[in-house]
């Protein structure tokens, strides 16, 4: 259909774009962050005069007595215990929203919506916590960033089990399974895809979460790594070196993830998107 | 049979889900309402009917929020759908690098924002900044992009594009890989060219990724706090407040009952919108 030639300029044309829109500022996250301090606020392209990337993610871990690595812990046990929550409750709650057909359905569904469009109320969510005692605690946070990412993955898990015949269903209960039987020992594998999707999807988001933690996990020691990268923006205006080392390091872990689900999350999403 | 059926799939497996949703989502928003006509210290209120409200819309450091956040989410909603199903098209068509781009062009979503705001902060900066020293070298005086307060709120917009049209690329992507061959072959054997294959069967048959992504930009956009906040804080003045940076700017200040009138804006805009919006365009969804 297309000439060769013209294919060939077209594929060129873009890899050269996606190069100048997305290899720049990358490289110069990289190159910056191997600067020192006085190089990295002229801010160019230029390659650094001594290679320091090691040096600063040193002084980067040093730095606050080791805040950025308590950070890391923090961000970590955020992420892993909030996807525990998440993949245990919505997929008990997508799976009989998606089987049940009653009176109750339009509320559930609108519950579902709800959660995806509404913002969350800042200050009587302070509120609340403090008036339950939890306010700045793990549990808080981890128990904020579920209720909000609940809705999204509901969703893919009802999505999901639409796919999984009634009949599987009506072989176990035939062969007595109760209900918890039912679910935790013949659909809960079944769902493993949507599984996967929710971890992939919902670390990446919980890790780079910036507003709540800001909100609801305040403090020195409380610190996530988004939070870290706030303060030494803040603190230390003319360590552009150390910003991007920080900037850096921090994004190593998602990156980590693309790498390895790199299909999954662009199925996840399409999937869950689509469907919604 | 029914019934039988029904016992197994019992109510309390929505329990964990809405017993987290209700108390850590659904009561603080529930109660925003009440205290968004207080003044108050998170102890104690005093209840002052609309005056939060009255102060929000007279006072123009609060109002222009309101208009920004429209502006803000609308123009990054229509770039993201524009740029997004340009990018999905090419990526869809016989390329050998189409993987490894669409990797790319995914990969800034795993970038935090705050991480994103700070780079770009960087590479628009008026004298040092990278995109300036090229339009330099091109013999031109590059404009002050965050500095400068007609700009500054569309230079926002644009990282908040940068960032974001990978998402909505990969549900284009989907869309488009889902519509069946056949239509493409027949209007071949009709004689139409790319331009018809575009018109007249992709855009109307990815009709359900548009809406999708028409609906999560257009709440993104009207909820985006973190992007404003690292790259200029609402500056030069406020023209780049957006309703979130107002709300958290009346919190860090102990406003706590004008912070939450500001909430409960937000929380009425957002639903006029998206809610109606949803409705319209899952009303008119083509099924393949």
């Amino acid at each position: 259909m297309i000439s060769k030639s013209k294919r060939l300029i077209s594929e060129l044309t873009g890899v050269f774009l996606a190069a100048v829109l997305f290899g720049i500022p990358f490289y110069f996250v990289i190159n910056n962050a191997s600067k020192n301090a006085q190089e990295a606020s002229l801010m160019n392209i230029k390659a650094p005069a001594e290679f320091l990337l090691f040096n600063n993610i040193s002084e980067v871990l040093a730095t606050n007595k080791g805040i950025v690595i308590t950070a890391f812990k923090n961000s970590f046990l955020i992420t892993i215990f909030s996807i525990m929550v998440l993949i245990l409750s919505c997929s008990m709650a997508g799976f009989v929203s998606q089987r049940r057909t009653d009176k109750a359905t339009p509320v559930i569904n609108f519950m579902i919506l709800a959660g995806l469009i509404i913002p969350p109320a800042i200050v009587p969510t302070i509120w609340l916590l403090m008036s339950l005692n939890i306010f700045k605690t793990m549990f808080s946070m981890v128990m904020i960033e579920a209720a909000l990412t609940m809705s999204f993955s509901t969703l893919l898990y009802k999505g999901f089990t639409a796919t999984i015949p009634r009949q599987i269903d009506e072989a176990a209960i035939v062969d007595g399974a109760g209900p918890l039987r039912l679910f935790f020992q013949i659909i809960f594998p079944l769902l493993k895809p949507t599984t996967a999707t929710v971890i992939v999807l919902s670390s990446v988001n919980i890790f780079n979460d910036f507003v709540n933690p800001l909100y609801f996990f305040p403090g020195g020691k409380n610190a996530t790594v988004q939070l870290t990268l706030y303060n030494f923006m803040s603190k230390y205006h003319s360590s552009w070196h150390l910003l991007f080392t920080d900037v850096l390091i921090i994004s190593i872990p998602p990156l980590i993830l693309f790498i390895f689900f790199n299909r999954k999350i662009i199925a996840g999403m399409s999937a869950g998107a689509i469907k919604g | 049979m029914a019934k039988k059926q029904n016992h197994h799939y019992s109510y309390l497996f929505l329990l964990p889900a809405g017993l987290i949703f209700f108390i850590f989502f659904l009561l603080p928003a529930l109660s925003s309402f009440f205290f968004s006509l207080t003044r108050w210290n998170l102890t104690d209120w005093t209840f002052i009917g609309l005056e939060n409200f009255q102060m929000f819309f007279k006072e123009d450091s609060l109002s222009i929020g309101f208009k920004n956040t429209f502006i803000y989410a609308f123009l990054t909603c229509g770039l993201k759908v524009v740029f997004g199903l340009a990018l999905a098209v090419y990526l869809c068509s016989p390329i050998r690098t189409r993987n490894f781009m669409r990797a790319i062009v995914f990969f800034p979503n795993l970038i935090s924002t705050i991480a994103v705001g700070i780079t770009f902060n960087s590479l628009m900066h008026p004298t040092r900044g990278i995109i300036n020293t090229f339009i330099n070298t091109l013999g031109l005086n590059g404009p002050d992009w965050l500095g400068n307060v007609k700009i500054a709120l569309l230079s926002i917009i644009a990282v908040d594009v940068w960032k974001g049209v990978g998402v909505a690329t990969v549900i284009f992507i989907a869309g488009i890989m889902s519509i069946p061959e056949q239509y493409y072959e027949a209007l071949q054997i009709d004689g139409g060219g790319s331009m018809d294959r575009f018109l007249h069967i992709t855009l109307p048959l990815s009709r359900p990724a548009i809406n999708s992504v028409i609906i999560l930009a257009l709440i993104g956009g009207l909820r985006t706090f973190d992007l404003v906040w690292s790259m200029t804080r609402g500056g030069p003045g406020f023209t780049t407040d957006l309703l979130s940076s107002i709300i958290y700017k009346q919190y860090s200040s102990g406003f706590f009952g004008l912070s939450t009138a500001g909430n409960v804006i937000l929380f009425i805009m957002v639903s006029a919108i998206a809610f109606p919006v949803y409705k319209f365009l899952n009303s008119k969804e083509v099924d393949l």
